[in-house]
């Protein structure tokens, strides 16, 4: 082509059309950016969270990382160490950005300060965003506040490290369970190796268990044979497929599922079993 | 140096500092006046004061909240919208500490004249504010508080406790985007993350537009030295230097009372302004 091509001034339209691009284009960059950070922020399924939180998922919304929470643990009145006069450190701390909790949202690990189950619950009672929900910890009969309620975790044993199973006494978790005899009880048993001697095994239970992780501080093993877990990792869950047969609130669980399908559907149950057993054989 | 000439400046400095100071012994002592931090705080024990976009974000997500943040959020929307205006991020910020240092070493070390133009639009925070909010709706979690610097220095304040004598440090790892912010300013654009970048500065202009207590120029005064306009972070709400006398109406000015501070003609100074009033 011969001719010049003639500079046209760009038109309106083209401009509107361009810039639009240009926007969305620069938008979704950043965004997904931002997006794909955020959400690796968010995953940190091992944290255990303070008395009362809402389901991760639900804290992770509305924490607005105030630390008011943090606060009122570690100024509350009772938080003295009675050598120094001074206050103990905080059982709540801030996340750091090193600390693979999501930044800025309150958390705690029981090896260095457990909860203490505080009567008055001063962390709960001032969260101002609801992310610690008051009425998880209220009695709905009393209307009082119950530390019993609590539902921040659940202590797991681990029966290779753990001493007790090895046969040697200790009951150092077992003693510094606030709630003794109850989310941690002992049990007894024969020691087949020695013949004479008995097995005093901590067993936790799980209906009991707030997580507080005071048998976590103090398991006397170098890393803890005890520690708290959140319990979507701690637990199992068998489906809804299997039933106590010899429990009747497990009986009325089914009759209650009345309308929702508890048939197993896959590729296989699309046909009946005499569709396919036998097939190919020839009699 | 005299002290007309630094007067809203060591002003501006001690609050931000005594801010920090009262969160810090909030936490650390167990002082009532002010807990918790930017994001939010309760003043005497009692009074909820709530970061305003940090509550959009969290709505954002879809989130129900209680009461007491949404009071907090209204007092200070309320504060800020008729009396502040954007005086947030230059009274009680700490990030704007950073900024501001990094905007002095620029002009002292001359880096404004051997820049290479990068170019910002300063309407970008506007839309970061909108991308803040699409990014928490979406990830189900605060997108700028994720992120943000500021609730990082204030946090690291914040929550630095002293036990047994031993300094536990609030500050994480975090401290390195504060450094990075100070070398965004310093070497890559000037007044980069207070002037161009930060939502949460977005979101206080927006709510300070409307305010009575704002610069007010005479321009009869004026002797065109441009002081003003070379210490100003957000250059364009002074466009009247020197031809119109009324008010800064801009609603980036963030009221930091610089360009009060360097005037010796006495053509700058803080006033009341009449919104009724068409000036």
């Amino acid at each position: 082509m011969s001719e010049k091509v003639k500079k046209r001034p760009i038109s309106t339209r083209r401009r509107f059309f361009t810039d639009l691009a240009y926007a969305t284009g620069l938008g979704l960059m950043g965004g997904l950016l931002w997006a794909g950070y955020t959400q690796k922020a968010k995953s940190s399924p091992l944290t255990l969270r303070p008395p009362a939180a809402l389901d991760e998922e639900d804290f992770l919304k509305s924490c607005i990382k105030c630390g008011l929470c943090a606060e009122a643990c570690y100024n509350r009145p009772s938080n003295i160490d009675r050598d120094s006069g001074r206050p103990r450190p905080s059982t709540l701390k801030m996340a750091k950005a090193e600390d693979s909790v999501t930044i800025g949202t309150p958390f705690f690990k029981p090896r260095d300060v457990p909860c203490y189950m505080c009567d008055d619950i001063p962390c709960v009672t001032i969260c101002p965003t609801g992310a610690l929900d008051i009425k998880s910890v209220t009695n709905p009969k009393t209307k009082e506040l119950d530390f019993t309620m609590m539902d921040m975790g659940l202590a797991v044993v681990d029966s290779n490290s753990c001493i007790a199973f090895w046969g040697l006494q200790c009951d150092a978790c077992y003693r510094a369970c606030p709630l003794l005899d109850k989310a941690i009880r002992l049990e007894y048993d024969k020691n087949e190796r020695t013949g004479k001697h008995a097995f005093l095994k901590p067993v936790v239970d799980m209906n009991h268990c707030t997580g507080c992780g005071m048998c976590e501080k103090a398991c006397v093993t170098e890393k803890p044979a005890i520690f708290v877990l959140p319990k979507e990792i701690a637990l199992g869950k068998p489906g809804d497929h299997y039933v106590k047969g010899w429990d009747k609130k497990d009986q009325q669980r089914v009759k209650q599922r009345i309308g929702k399908d508890i048939t197993t559907h896959d590729k296989r149950s699309a046909k009946k079993p005499e569709d396919y057993l036998n097939r190919g054989v020839e009699y | 140096m005299k002290w007309s000439n630094i007067k809203y400046l060591i002003l501006r400095r001690f609050v931000q500092i005594s801010l920090l100071f009262l969160y810090f012994m909030g936490n650390a002592y167990g002082w009532s006046i002010l807990k918790g931090d930017l994001s939010t705080s309760l003043l005497f024990g009692k009074v909820p004061l709530s970061d305003p976009f940090a509550l959009l974000q969290i709505f954002a997500t879809g989130a129900m909240v209680g009461v007491n943040v949404l009071v907090g959020a209204g007092l200070i929307a309320l504060f800020y919208g008729l009396i502040g205006g954007r005086a947030f991020c230059s009274w009680v910020c700490p990030v704007n500490m950073i900024t501001d240092l990094a905007a002095w070493l620029r002009r002292k070390l001359l880096i404004d004249k051997i820049e290479r133009k990068v170019w910002i639009s300063r309407n970008l925070r506007y839309y970061i504010v909108v991308l803040a909010l699409i990014v928490s709706a979406i990830s189900g979690l605060a997108a700028f508080e994720v992120i943000s610097p500021i609730t990082i220095f204030n946090r690291g304040v914040a929550f630095t406790t002293i036990y047994n004598g031993e300094i536990i440090l609030g500050f994480g790892s975090g401290v390195g985007l504060l450094v990075a912010i100070f070398l965004f300013d310093l070497f890559a654009v000037k007044n980069g993350w207070c002037g161009h970048i930060c939502p949460l500065g977005a979101v206080h202009s927006v709510i300070g537009s409307r305010n009575i207590f704002r610069v007010k120029h005479t321009s009869e005064n004026c002797t065109l030295c441009m002081k003003c306009k070379v210490v100003c972070p957000e250059v364009e709400v002074l466009s009247m230097i020197g031809k119109r006398s009324e008010f800064v109406a801009g609603k980036e000015c963030t009221n930091c009372g610089r360009c009060v501070d360097v005037c010796d003609d006495e053509a700058l100074g803080f006033s009341i302004r009449d919104l009724n009033k068409k000036s």
